[in-house]
């Protein structure tokens, strides 16, 4: 047996110390959103020219007047990522665009993906992306507190808030993009990290009943152990096929699947060393679950 | 937990059996196969364009208010009411009345019956919402008087957005509803969705006026310009036709000209009066008025009865034939910008497609082998179980035609990944149990029943962050939703029905060994 509840306090200032670190870095460095959070265009173009490279890329676009504009090589050598930032982009911006890059560096391009969000949709979607996650914490909160004790929904909830601040820390520290496909992964981490935290919770709670003269700390760490294999065997068939997707996955699921192996490993480690020292920390014991069972 | 009845194993395996064979149907040639339903792709993976309109409701609003300032004039007069000073300002109309007459016009806008401020009984709320200050009184739009205008006005460019769209002949466009000022239009398989959305940003309202030097004329006049050049001309408000009375528009080549020209063909009152106009304006010029810009003026050298004619300006082929198709298809009732556009060419699809396929593979592999590894024989089951959970979620999916995009992709490999996780719960449970238990089939049943809260706990957390994606998402990410819902059921049926009874038939073939698992 493995006593994980040794480390408690170690790991819980490291987690503090790293949530801070990132509410820090989110409110200091901020979030590199997407076109799809801040407006704009985004165009993925593939060259079949040898001598099309960023450079000549930004060259040819400083002339056109659009304002700010980030260009940077996407996955293999000849395909491009032309952000612009402008936001009153009209109709046929594109063509334009298109047209005068024909000029500059002759036809032997073509573009692979167009995006254009306009500024409007652009906060709709990031209203409603901060809604979502705000509600399937809510949910999940509810959701735990109904099944078991608000004493285990509160370890839930922190446990999936420190995921979730800790992934977005990570996203702000390497200047991540942030797109629509990252809400999705900060929504499943959520599911997966909650899902971790339940199966540990259920077997407390399993062993709350069995064991009167446990205390809340021993028993927590003897629930870990009951389940670890388990939590090392899901983890890493989930990792494996997220691995699998971060590679061969191609470059647009890069990030979503970076989000999702953040997510499972913070959530894996938030299970055991933040869901279940809040236990230990409210006082758990064999009462707590008994009046649930009586009413 | 372990004993399956015949029955059950008939019905388990014949429910899988339709589930593979559905999902086979999406491998097949369509005219070979039983089923006509396919899994579709998402316009991510087929290629296509996505373009989201938002209709700009002001013109008709204001047209509104104009419309109802002219209603009210003719009420009041017809109902002997003295009024001074009706007049629009900014969105609100406003109209002084004297002090007798205050009650009698409160009545008229506040009745339930109103004949001129209608909706009551259908909202109990009335169309504009009135307030007065002494004498003067101010009209305003309801909420419930925007909301009529936007549902009309959606209705009705919806109709013309299709009708457009249609006339271009993309391949099974979807044209939506979104909210009550917006229109999704999804055109798979269009990766330069240029000529759309010049369609579409143009209302098409076509006016033909006399042009006139006379800055009185009774109906009122406006400075206009040209369409090709800076020219303006003077132009009467007074329409003789408007786009409403053309029955049909084609491009054509004019053979002694050599010009590429717009024919039209009107409907019985257009013709007549079109006929008429040209019958009493011979000698002057017709301005042909599209969306406020002047085509071409032509001088008027015969009255015109045919009911047909042309329109010329220095049209390409093209532009000709595009004016024709928003002419025939009809004017929209208000602009519409395109607030989003989200357009993926073909190759970079079938790269999508590609990279997600060889994804789920390699992912498929590692897991299998990884449970092999680690379980043998059960490793096995819980394999044969993750096949059949795949092949059940695409026969779902297919049942549904639900749309697949690369994120739903990823949606299917977390489901191999996360599949496992039950299993996984149970066997580890019947291993702890085997410690104290040397009863096979108790440990084994005793594993199934104590698992059992935990993996329903485990997937409802899943399930209710997927829900809560599919509705909050938008296009791709739903997709993902979907199939990672999908697959959560696929995975418990899986779980339950397929594995437990290869386990059940395993176990009590083997009650006797020690350390089954």
């Amino acid at each position: 047996m493995i006593n994980f509840n040794k480390f408690y306090k170690l790991f819980n200032i490291i987690s503090i110390c790293l949530v801070v670190i990132s509410i820090l870095l989110l409110f200091f460095k901020g979030l590199n959103f997407g076109v799809d959070f801040k407006g704009g265009t985004l165009i993925e173009l593939r060259a079949n020219d040898k001598k099309i490279n960023v450079t000549s890329l930004r060259d040819s676009f400083s002339n056109m007047d659009l304002g700010d504009i980030n260009i940077k090589k996407f996955g293999n050598e000849s395909d491009f990522l032309i952000k612009i930032e402008k936001k009153d982009t009209s109709a046929d911006e594109v063509e334009t665009i298109k047209k005068d890059l024909v000029k500059v560096i002759g036809s032997s391009f073509n573009f692979r993906r167009v995006e254009n969000v306009g500024p409007k949709v652009s906060s709709e979607l990031l209203k409603s992306g901060i809604i979502a996650i705000a509600l399937s914490l809510a949910a999940m909160l509810f959701y735990i507190w109904i099944r078991f004790e608000w004493q285990f929904s509160l370890g839930a909830i922190l446990a999936l808030f420190h995921d979730v601040v800790i992934t977005l820390g990570f996203f702000s520290l390497l200047g991540l993009e942030i797109n629509l496909s990252i809400v999705a992964a900060v929504l499943t981490i959520v599911g997966y990290s909650m899902n971790d935290t339940v199966v540990i919770y259920d077997r407390v709670r399993e062993n709350l009943r069995k064991y009167s003269d446990i205390k809340i700390l021993e028993l927590t760490n003897i629930s870990i152990n009951e389940t670890l294999s388990r939590t090392i065997i899901t983890s890493v068939t989930t990792l494996l096929a997220l691995i699998s997707i971060f590679i061969f996955g191609g470059e647009i699921l890069k990030g979503f699947s970076f989000a999702m192996i953040l997510g499972v490993v913070f959530g894996t480690y938030s299970s055991i060393y933040i869901s279940n020292p809040i236990l230990v920390k409210l006082r758990v014991s064999q009462k707590t679950i008994l009046k649930e069972d009586t009413e | 937990m372990l004993y399956f009845s015949k029955l059950r194993i008939i019905l388990v395996s014949l429910v899988t059996l339709l589930f593979i064979f559905i999902s086979l149907s999406n491998f097949q040639d369509s005219e070979n196969s039983l089923i006509s339903k396919r899994i579709n792709l998402g316009l991510d993976l087929q290629g296509g364009s996505y373009l989201l309109l938002e209709i700009d409701n002001g013109p008709v609003e204001i047209q509104k208010l104009q419309n109802a300032t002219t209603v009210i004039r003719n009420y009041l007069k017809e109902k002997n009411v003295n009024f001074t000073d009706l007049r629009i300002e900014g969105s609100e109309i406003f109209f002084s009345v004297s002090e007798q007459d205050n009650e009698t016009v409160k009545n008229f806008f506040l009745d339930k019956e109103s004949e001129i401020n209608p909706y009551y009984n259908q909202y109990k709320s009335h169309q504009f919402d009135l307030s007065n200050i002494e004498n003067e009184f101010k009209l305003k739009l309801s909420k419930y008087g925007l909301v009529e205008i936007k549902n009309s006005s959606q209705d009705q460019a919806i109709e013309i957005v299709r009708r457009r769209v249609d006339e271009v002949g993309t391949n099974e466009p979807n044209i939506l509803k979104r909210g009550n000022n917006r229109i999704l239009v999804e055109l798979p398989g269009l990766d330069n969705p240029m000529r759309i959305k010049s369609l579409l940003g143009k209302t098409a309202n076509l006016t033909f006026r006399f042009v006139t030097q006379n800055s009185n004329d009774t109906f009122g006049v406006e400075t206009l310009q040209f369409e090709d050049d800076n020219n303006q001309a003077l132009v009467s408000k007074r329409i003789i036709l408007s786009g409403e009375n053309l029955l049909d528009a084609q491009p054509q080549m004019n053979n002694q000209t050599n010009e590429t020209v717009v024919s039209f063909t009107l409907d019985r009152v257009g013709a007549k009066r079109f006929g008429k106009a040209t019958r009493t304006g011979i000698g002057k010029q017709l301005a042909i008025v599209l969306d406020g810009k002047i085509v071409s003026a032509p001088v008027i050298r015969d009255a015109i009865v045919s009911g047909s004619g042309q329109i010329s300006g220095n049209f390409t082929f093209q532009s000709a034939t595009d004016l024709a198709l928003l002419l025939r298809s009809g004017a929209l009732p208000a602009p519409l910008n395109i607030i989003e556009e989200r357009t993926v060419g073909p190759d970079l699809g079938q790269d999508s497609i590609n990279a997600g396929v060889f994804a789920l593979l390699i992912g498929f592999l590692l897991v299998i082998i990884f449970m092999f590894y680690k379980y043998k024989v059960f490793g096995l089951i819980a394999n044969i179980t993750l096949v059949f959970n795949l092949l059940i979620l695409i026969g779902i999916l297919t049942i549904f035609e639900a749309t697949l995009t690369l994120p739903g992709i990823a949606g299917i490999i977390l489901t191999v990944g996360m599949a496992v996780d039950a299993n996984v719960l149970i066997f580890e449970r019947i291993k702890e149990e085997s410690r104290n238990e040397k009863n096979n089939i108790i440990a084994f049943d005793a594993g199934y029943v104590k698992s059992k809260t935990a993996i329903l706990d485990a997937n409802v957390t899943t399930l209710i962050a997927a829900t809560i994606l599919f509705f909050m998402g938008s296009g791709p990410v739903k997709g993902f939703s979907v199939t990672l819902a999908v697959g959560i059921f696929t995975t418990l049926f899986s779980v339950y029905f397929i594995a437990r009874m290869l386990t059940s038939i395993y176990v009590v073939k083997n009650k006797e060994k020690i350390n089954l698992i």
